[in-house]
């Protein structure tokens, strides 16, 4: 489904990514665990599109096509999707009309008809459901005045409507309390599929204990210094970042 | 980013689209103004006398003033010698139905998209259409009459009813009020007159569509609605013209009277001609608009959605005269390109616990200039009053310019003035998340600018609100950086 190939990405002239190698298939679920600076985070950013970073080598194959070459919206259309670590706000714009302007959008690129707003009505309230949201999220303003984590809860939300094949949450446990925590892990669960895939950035294995993953990579400095089962993630809680980098020198 | 800031100015080139001009005959004045112009006009309109004696005044007045200068905007020198001020579509026969209006003039509203029919069948609207200076059609009257609501063209109204015309014509806006409202006042051509009777509450929006057509002819509407005791009235007012190379003035004058616990709320869309995108062209728009809460308890609201014209020259007043009556301003001013605003408006604190409210929403895009102006005036006796205003910025790029001078004068101990001030510039951030979320950059700046209009949309009676939405994403295309 995806395989990133030796990506090489960079900020201001500043190398972040230095030769990235991933592979993702179908119902799996990968995190990717690393330090703070390790370019965790601008390897979500990069996958999703932002215009900030510059590519300098490698490519990144979704389902066989480069997205690289593709707009943010494009490659959103074609299945990836991304929670955000810190969800913005747009003020006065309610969170329905957003989705189901987003939807449609995808839904479109897929060569499906829209939604009218009934069935889309139908459709988030069944996701809510299963997510136990409560109605009122839907006509607020996107993220405007939410909480730490009503913004996250809200971002499992959008993916739990937008249904990507691919999801990548980035440091989605960040400022979360433990039931938050639960909650959004719950969400993610609910949502695996054997055809769709998660990649879950984090900091702390904390969050691991509720997503289970298949496998985890450690990033250190721009680059995978290694890969494991859900056993990795275990050994990094109890030994720290400074292991991997001994093991790596 | 590059590609972004590129995409949203290919977007932002797009051609006006409501510029075409229709080919019909009209009867036109010579260019330039005197008393005997005046005199033209006052004749071919077939005045009384009292009015002929009126606009005179008001043109020795003129004379005598001279044109402002305390605003935020700037254009070259206005000959007003080189106006035409008066141009009537000709037409053989009276018309008694929509059938009789010149099929040309129906095309144009065609291409507007607003064919009269439509309204009329869809939206249960009485369309009083000013194409040119001469109303064209008016429709509805019937229904309305046997409400004993009066909504014809100003120059009917001075005809049918001269002693309503007499008595609140200037009542709010007098001849000497201003530069361009004493202009207006002298050469006035038409516009619209709205009267409701004690106790009715008009059954529908009522609404004019103002067209600027006549190459060079200034337009000079003069729209008067009064609102007697108990009465509630909707009033509607969009505009559109074609594309002409040299400026265009416009001078309006609206005057608005409600008495006691009546309500009248005035709604604009305007979307006149901005210029090209070096600014060459389009309309100056020097408008005076007020309203008087005359009696107790009553309400005037305007709500403003100023997408179009090179300048805009703007402020909807409301005299709070009576004790407990209520003023609102809600506004969207739009400053793409090379656009110029200065708009906002003055609430005037009489009566004593009078109430109201300024929500302003300047929108600033390419190289268009921004600027809100707003007096809120508390008198003496005018105890408990209470104010609030909002005024929010939103700045699209990093060449346009926002502004705010909120002028406040308070001269009652008892009084609550609140103001607040935001500007805000849409962030590489939100149209990255709405694009994420698999949304066009044209779409994401589209919602984010509509949703923070939002305050003010919602003031606006639906199927304008649609509209409005709609004509914020055309002007807007392509600015984003």
């Amino acid at each position: 489904m995806l395989e990133i190939k030796n990506l090489h990405a960079s900020i201001n002239g500043k190398n972040i990514l230095k030769g990235i190698n991933l592979t993702v298939k179908p119902g799996e679920v990968h995190a990717i665990m690393g330090p703070n600076g390790s370019g965790k985070s601008t390897l979500a950013q990069v996958i999703a599109g932002r215009e900030t970073y510059e590519v300098t080598e490698g490519e990144v194959l979704f389902n066989g096509k480069n997205i690289l070459e593709m707009d943010p919206e494009e490659r959103a259309r074609e299945g990836v999707f991304v929670a955000f670590q810190y969800p913005v706000e747009i003020p006065g714009v309610s969170n329905t009309y957003f989705l189901k302007a987003g939807l449609n959008e995808i839904r479109k690129h897929r060569g499906l008809e829209p939604l009218d707003a009934v069935e889309f009505l139908a459709l988030v309230r069944e996701r809510l459901k299963v997510l136990h949201l409560t109605e009122n999220l839907l006509n607020r303003s996107v993220n405007e005045g939410f909480s730490g984590g009503e913004k996250k809860r809200n971002e499992i939300f959008q993916m739990a409507v937008l249904e990507p094949t691919l999801s990548i949450l980035d440091e989605t446990d960040s400022g979360l309390d433990i039931d938050a925590l639960r909650d959004v892990a719950d969400g993610v669960n609910k949502l695996r599929k054997k055809d769709n895939a998660t990649i879950v950035v984090t900091h702390y294995q904390r969050l691991l204990n509720y997503i289970v993953p298949d496998y985890v990579h450690v990033l250190q400095d721009g680059k995978i210094v290694k890969s494991g089962g859900r056993e990795l993630a275990l050994e990094l809680e109890e030994k720290g970042y400074d292991w991997v980098k001994e093991q790596a020198a | 980013m590059t590609t972004e800031t590129q995409s949203i100015e290919t977007l932002a080139t797009q051609e006006y689209k409501y510029g075409f001009i229709t080919q019909i005959e009209t009867e036109t004045a010579p260019r330039g103004l005197n008393e005997d112009i005046i005199r033209l006009i006052s004749f071919k309109k077939n005045e009384p006398k009292w009015l002929l004696e009126w606009r005179l005044k008001a043109y020795r007045y003129w004379l005598t003033m001279e044109e402002p200068k305390w605003h935020n905007v700037h254009y070259p020198k206005i000959n007003y010698q080189d106006i035409i001020y008066y141009a009537a579509p000709k037409h053989k026969n009276k018309l008694n139905s929509l059938d009789d209006i010149d099929p040309e003039i129906r095309r144009t509203y065609e291409k507007l998209g607003i064919p009269l029919e439509e309204q009329m069948r869809i939206a249960g609207v009485a369309v009083d259409a000013v194409f040119d200076s001469v109303s064209v059609a008016t429709t509805f009257k019937e229904k309305l009459k046997n409400l004993g609501i009066i909504f014809c063209s100003f120059s009917e109204a001075v005809q049918e009813y001269p002693e309503l015309v007499k008595k609140y014509l200037g009542s709010v806006v007098p001849y000497t009020d201003n530069y361009f409202a004493t202009l207006n006042s002298a050469v006035f051509t038409d516009g619209s007159f709205c009267y409701v009777p004690k106790g009715v509450r008009c059954p529908m929006e009522l609404s004019t569509y103002f067209r600027i057509n006549t190459a060079d002819t200034g337009q000079f509407e003069r729209t008067l609605i009064v609102a007697e005791e108990g009465s509630y009235v909707s009033y509607l007012e969009g505009c559109t013209a074609p594309i002409r190379d040299t400026n265009q003035l416009h001078a309006a004058v609206v005057e608005l009277v409600a008495f006691d616990n009546a309500q009248i709320k005035y709604s604009t869309v305007q979307n006149w001609y901005p210029g090209d995108k070096e600014g060459k062209g389009g309309i100056y728009n020097f408008v005076t608009k007020r309203g008087k809460c005359a009696g107790v308890s009553s309400k005037i609201s305007w709500t403003q959605v100023e997408t179009g014209s090179a300048i805009t020259w703007k402020y909807p007043s409301c005299i709070l005269q009576g004790d407990n009556s209520i003023g609102e301003f809600y506004s969207v001013a739009v400053a793409n390109n090379r656009q110029q605003a200065d708009t906002g408006t003055k609430m005037v604190h009489i009566g004593k616990n009078t109430r109201s409210t300024i929500v302003s929403k300047g929108i600033s895009a390419g190289f268009g200039n921004n600027s809100y102006r707003g007096l809120v005036q508390v008198h003496k006796k005018a105890e408990n009053t209470r104010n609030f205003s909002q005024c929010d910025s939103l700045l699209i790029g990093d060449k346009c310019g926002a502004h705010t001078f909120p002028y406040i004068e308070v001269k009652n101990t008892s009084s609550t003035v609140e103001h607040e001030a935001s500007t805000s510039k849409i962030g590489e951030d939100q149209i990255f998340y709405c694009k994420q979320r698999g949304l066009s950059t044209e779409d994401a700046v589209n919602m984010i600018v509509n949703g923070f209009c939002k305050e003010v949309f919602r003031e606006l009676p639906m199927e304008f609100a649609v509209e409005a939405q709609k004509l914020l994403g055309i002007s807007l295309e392509g600015s984003v950086g």
